[in-house]
């Protein structure tokens, strides 16, 4: 190992691996006096947060405002970034105007539920260091004219997770497309249960479900949209439950996460295993749509639902 | 029902075993004294083992009922079902892949009432228990339940579930075949039902593969079982990147019957015999069989649209938040 970097230093010199005195000495002047980064932290120049963006599934990079302008949607391979409600309300909403509903129900810490660090400290430094309330934002808007309620996770939220909050949003936004006769649209990503709610995050697939029979009665339309990740509880309840199981391009979603079936089976899992393609194959889906055709396909769904 | 010797112990109730070990001694030596009569000191060692199986469960730390829950000698569903029931008719198979072993289900009369029995199954050797897939559905599990509620639905007769399971089937397959949709089927068709439905926790209810089978107008829950969103180890791991935090796990996650009627989850507790239902198959058959019966007698004379609007209404009130002006 020691041997490969001398040479691979040397290659980079440009040097004969065999070199003579000449050589030798011309090797001392660019020598570093002491190994390892000697620069303090504080002198250490920051390259601008966030002008650049690296792909990180084919590497390519590109500005973050060409990416944004892309939908965050990779402009060399099509894979799609991670992005949050704010991201999706203002691709879906006609002019990014909406009205926010529910935003005032917050998570609390009713268990005293303590991991390596206690539950309220996690939610009060995701409320100090984001603008975010809870892992749902519930908005109406209109889509291309067209009415809708759009309930959508941020994965930035402990991993999305599912929790007390989660499933009362759901059920208010549900209520009011009951009220307003309106189609119900959810974009989920999500880690699955929020486990510090213990037996409460549990119950929220219970909670959810019985609000969709409701929706079913009253024959409201319900897409469900899974982007990645989508895993555990909302792949167990509403996320699954979509009159339309929609999802977008290579989105991992299952039940299990893939590390957990790998130790259990003790085998490799398939290459595009648990990827939406995978699940439109496996017929769980009605079909996959690109972020840019996003809005336009939604418009279809709901005008086809309505005439 | 095993006996001593063949009975197992964890090891919380080696106080016990060591008293077994004592009425062994002491039976040995009445043999070779028989003019000494030992009678009265066998009695003596027998009522303190029944005092240490009280002693011993009164003050269980959560991580010991789990330990509880998972006992080796504790029955299954099909043994409650045989115990309480008669004309038991089981019936297999999700009309679609395969049937699957580690959910059972059929008809059977209670109390001269016939009702629709569901359960995870787990097996009683390491032969059975492979064959149970130690209690972990797969998708057909699941649909396989779904199929006989329905039919149970059709016929109008009540259904009760037996829930005993460490989690649903976590395998390459059970994916490919949807394990997230069937458990989110069951859970949606489940609140639907109109008939009445019964659900009792009598061993591990883990997360959404209890669920699966596990939305009811009540929900019954043994006194040494636990019921939560992810076993302690699992949630050991995620959370505190170890597996040595269970014991810690379990008391944070306040996953027993006790805690779970203080948080309104559940409905009932049932108790279980003295030491747990290990030491008495008949009367913790027994005892369940009332609360079970006594749960359908209130809810049968429900009308069943009313049954179901208090059903999405009971689930609706669970989670707790913080609500700003």
């Amino acid at each position: 190992m020691k041997k490969e970097e001398d040479n691979f230093e040397s290659d980079l010199s440009g040097e004969e691996s065999q070199g003579n005195i000449a050589s030798e000495a011309r090797r001392k002047w660019y020598r570093r006096f002491r190994k390892g980064i000697t620069t303090s932290t504080a002198e250490k120049k920051e390259t601008p947060e966030g002008l650049w963006s690296k792909c990180p599934e084919c590497n390519y990079i590109c500005t973050t405002s060409e990416l944004r302008e892309n939908l965050f949607v990779c402009p060399k391979c099509n894979y799609h970034h991670r992005i949050g409600s704010d991201e999706y309300y203002e691709i879906l909403f006609d002019n990014n105007e909406y009205q926010e509903l529910f935003g005032n129900i917050r998570s609390k810490d009713f268990l005293g539920f303590t991991d390596l660090k206690p539950y309220q400290k996690r939610l009060d430094e995701i409320h100090a260091n984001t603008d975010l309330k809870d892992s749902m934002r519930v908005a109406a808007g209109k889509v291309n004219d067209y009415e809708l309620v759009v309930a959508c996770m941020d994965f930035e939220f402990i991993g999305g997770s599912l929790g007390s909050v989660m499933g009362e949003k759901f059920s208010r936004a549900a209520d009011y497309c009951l009220a307003h006769k309106l189609p119900f649209f959810v974009i989920s990503k999500s880690g699955g249960a929020r486990m510090m709610e213990s037996a409460f995050s549990l119950m929220q697939l219970a909670k959810t479900s019985g609000k969709l029979s409701q929706l079913s009665d009253a024959k409201i339309p319900y897409i469900s949209l899974l982007t990645d990740p989508t895993f555990g509880g909302i792949s167990a309840s509403f996320g699954m439950l979509g009159d339309l199981n929609i999802a977008e391009p290579g989105a991992l979603i299952g039940f299990a996460g893939p590390r957990v079936i790998k130790e259990t089976i003790k085998k490799d899992l398939p290459a595009g295993f648990q990827r939406s393609e995978f699940l439109l194959d496996h017929g769980f889906l009605d079909f996959i749509i690109d972020r840019k055709f996003l809005k336009e396909k939604i418009t279809q769904v709901i005008m086809l639902f309505q005439h | 029902m095993p006996q001593y010797p063949n009975r197992q112990f964890l090891d919380f109730e080696q106080p016990i075993k060591d008293l077994y070990e004592q009425i062994d001694q002491t039976k040995k030596l009445a043999e070779k004294n028989p003019k000494i009569d030992y009678s009265s000191t066998v009695q003596q060692l027998e009522n303190s083992i029944i005092e240490k199986r009280r002693e011993i469960t009164t003050h269980l730390t959560r991580w010991q009922r789990v330990q509880m829950s998972r006992h080796p000698d504790r029955p299954y569903t099909h043994k409650y079902i045989e115990k309480m029931s008669t004309n038991f008719l089981e019936l297999f198979g999700d009309r679609n892949v395969r049937d699957d072993k580690a959910m059972i289900g059929g008809f059977a009369s209670l109390n001269g009432q016939t009702v629709m029995f569901i359960g995870q199954q787990k097996g009683i050797n390491t032969k059975m228990r492979q064959m149970r897939n130690f209690g972990m559905a797969n998708p057909e599990g699941y649909r396989k339940a779904l199929r006989l509620m329905k039919l149970a639905e059709k016929f109008g007769k009540p259904i009760v579930t037996l829930i005993d399971t460490p989690g649903a089937f976590p395998g390459l397959e059970a994916e490919e075949r949807g394990q997230g949709e069937a458990i989110a089927r069951n859970i949606y068709e489940m609140i639907r039902l109109r008939v009445p439905v019964i659900c009792c926790i009598i061993g591990e209810g883990a997360s959404g593969g209890a669920l699966g089978i596990g939305v009811g107008d009540k929900v019954l829950m043994m006194e040494n079982t636990w019921y939560t969103v992810i076993s302690p180890e699992s949630c050991s791991s995620i959370l505190w990147r170890s597996w040595e935090k269970k014991e810690v796990a379990a008391e944070q996650l306040r996953l027993t019957a006790t805690d779970m009627k203080e948080f309104g989850l559940i409905d009932e507790i049932v108790p279980e015999p003295i030491g747990g239902a290990h030491w008495d198959y008949n009367e913790a058959a027994a005892i369940l069989k009332t609360h079970i019966i006594n749960a359908l007698d209130e809810i049968k004379i429900i009308p069943p649209d009313e049954r179901i609007e208090q059903r999405i209404i009971k689930f609706g009130k669970m989670g707790f938040w913080d609500e700003a002006d």
